[in-house]
């Protein structure tokens, strides 16, 4: 076991570094330049872009850019700073990842409770009525682009029957997060409730099943602890790299409903080349990323016992 | 033949090109994985369903004129915001109402069928590639060569899909198909190349793999002849899923301001535009997401269709 994460965290090490490079190698290749692009279109006097350039590192190499960058994140925390208001590129994060991680949260809470819960229903009636309805109403969350569903939600249930605000105000409530979180969520939850029908429709058919009924067990604890707990396995797996999706792929949603979190954030650097504050989002995510994952093999060993990691 | 080797042989015998894009076995040989799905599938309801409207889709992108003579870029500014769809002119220029700038719904949503199919076809097909042979690669030959294209798969995987195609994109000025199916597909191979590998790994070790290498069948000839064959049903399930989730990805970057622009249209444009208008003229919003989803949804539904087919644990 302890080898195994000594391994697998020795592996995180390249791809977090290649990750980053590649991100930050996309960023910095693009045209245009974000000094020049502080000033408008009056401009500034080129020995004042030189200088904001020198200061900001922009006019040395781009590996010795992306090592002076990364040893920073390394060595002292320090994710750069922002170009356009020269604050701390760790601030804005700061500002952004609480709001986003509060909605991830919510998002992810929905469709572990409705997803699973709506692939129990449908993997227990297999071909039944009730198992055809949540497959063909997966079927359409899934085929609906997020855009979409927000609009659709934010058309019924705003500006038809005015349950919600269709924007979130400046406060951001809990309460005002729930629509963000049903539309971030939606497409997940349709994946979770097909995995976890797929996965119990096919362990029903399984030996230990078999016993576990002719050994008399309550029909509760047959389905709750035996068969759950094997067919989770491929929803876990799931879930656990919809972690970080959910997080990094708010951009949508976020403008729909006027979140200011992490997506806004992306959108906004991206469209501004805010290479620093890109690039710092971006290591942050991937970090979620290769930890959620790293947890999630370690799962695996808890809820299957023969699987063991040498 | 013999009965017994009728699984891979005639498996090799359907399909033996690389980019064959439906499982269609001949029906002389209705023992094989292929043969059996093709029956499978058109009992399938779903099957049928997706492939009419595959079929009416593609011919709407091939020619559009045939379905309205309306001009889809040509706006009558007197018509701005007209809408209610006319049932009994369905078809005519103006039964879906018009937009902001008076220009025919209807002909819009005719003419951006193109786009999104072309950018779901081509990346699919340069992503399927790709990531195939890098999938095939490691899978086969495993070792330090597996390791290595495994860390580079990790490293494109880490970079979220949508942020990864908007920073391309924001790096060109003139956003052409090529271009943003190029961002697509930037990122998009990760996916192929693991479903690949894990299926190259599971079929390497299958006897008549080792009878061809036995025979003195060179490397080329075991990956394209044997495994490939019989090592491509996930791979074409997976691709089948991920052109709707590419035509949606493409209207969510057009939509976001990233993908295609103004002159060329597309439906993902004409839902931002629509959202100018959401609570007074919802007829501009609302058409082009249907068709949109409407879209999504058939890619989806045959790439179902097809995995219950090729998977008989689902029969």
């Amino acid at each position: 076991m302890g080898r195994y994460v000594a391994r697998r965290l020795l592996q995180m090490i390249p791809v977090f570094f290649g990750t980053t490079l590649l991100i930050f190698l996309m960023v910095y290749s693009l045209p245009g330049d974000p000094v020049a692009g502080l000033f408008g279109d009056k401009g500034a006097s080129p020995s004042t872009l030189a200088e904001l350039r020198h200061k900001y590192g922009l006019d040395q190499h781009i590996l010795k850019q992306y090592w002076d960058y990364i040893t920073g994140i390394v060595l002292h925390f320090d994710f750069g700073t922002q170009f356009r208001n020269d604050r701390p590129v760790t601030e804005v994060l700061g500002d952004a990842f609480p709001v986003t991680i509060q909605l991830a949260a919510l998002a992810f809470a929905f469709e572990l409770v409705f997803g699973i819960g709506l692939g129990i229903i449908a993997g227990l009636r297999a071909g039944r009525l009730a198992d055809n309805a949540i497959l063909i109403f997966t079927l359409l969350i899934i085929s609906i682009p997020v855009f979409v569903l927000g609009f659709i939600i934010k058309m019924v249930f705003a500006f038809q029957l005015g349950w919600i605000q269709p924007n979130v105000s400046n406060d951001q409530l809990l309460s005002e997060m729930i629509a963000p979180a049903i539309v971030l969520g939606g497409l997940s939850l349709a994946y979770v409730a097909r995995l976890t029908r797929t996965s119990m429709a096919e362990n029903l058919r399984a030996d230990y099943m078999r016993t576990a009924v002719a050994k008399g067990l309550p029909k509760r604890r047959i389905i709750g602890v035996h068969l759950m707990r094997n067919s989770m396995i491929p929803v876990i797996t799931f879930l656990g790299t919809d972690i970080g999706a959910l997080m990094g792929g708010a951009v949508v949603t976020e403008g729909l409903f006027n979140v200011k979190g992490v997506g806004g954030l992306i959108y906004e650097s991206i469209t501004r080349r805010e290479g620093s504050t890109l690039v710092g989002l971006v290591t942050v995510l991937v970090v979620v990323y290769l930890v959620t994952s790293l947890l999630i093999d370690l799962l695996y060993a808890v809820l299957d016992p023969r699987i063991r990691y040498a | 033949m013999p009965d017994v080797t009728k699984t891979a042989d005639a498996a090799v015998v359907a399909t033996p090109s690389v980019d064959a894009p439906a499982p269609q076995a001949k029906p002389e040989k209705p023992r094989s994985l292929w043969g059996d799905a093709w029956r499978d599938l058109r009992r399938n309801p779903y099957f049928i369903v997706s492939s009419v409207l595959i079929f009416f889709l593609l011919l709407i992108a091939a020619f559009p004129g045939m379905f309205t003579s309306a001009s889809p870029t040509a706006g009558d500014l007197v018509k701005h915001y007209i809408g209610k769809p006319e049932l009994s002119k369905i078809g005519s220029e103006g039964w879906l109402g018009y937009d902001i700038q008076g220009r025919s719904v209807y002909a819009r949503l005719i003419y951006g069928t193109r786009a999104s199919i072309i950018v779901g076809i081509c990346v699919t097909a340069i992503v399927t590639v790709l990531g195939g042979i890098m999938g095939m690669i490691a899978g086969y030959f495993g070792g330090w060569v597996d390791a290595l294209l495994s860390r580079i798969t990790d490293i494109f995987f880490g970079i979220p899909f949508l942020l990864g195609a908007m920073v391309v994109l924001q790096a060109f000025t003139e956003r052409t198909v090529m271009v943003v199916v190029f961002a697509l597909a930037f990122l998009g191979w990760t996916q192929m190349a693991r479903v690949m590998r894990g299926a190259v790994i599971t079929v390497k070790q299958a006897d008549y793999v080792h009878a061809a290498k036995a025979l003195g069948a060179g490397t080329t000839r075991i990956l394209f002849r044997h495994i490939l064959p019989n090592a491509m049903a996930p791979v074409i399930v997976v691709a089948t899923i991920a052109l709707g989730g590419y035509i949606s990805a493409e209207a969510t970057l057009s939509y976001l301001g990233l993908g295609f622009a103004a002159p060329t249209v597309s439906w993902g444009l004409d839902i931002s535009a629509g959202v100018q208008a959401i609570r007074t003229s919802q007829h501009i919003l609302l058409y082009p997401s249907i068709m949109l989803s409407l879209t999504v949804l058939a890619f989806i539904m045959l790439g179902e269709a097809v995995r219950n087919a090729l998977d008989p644990k689902l029969r």
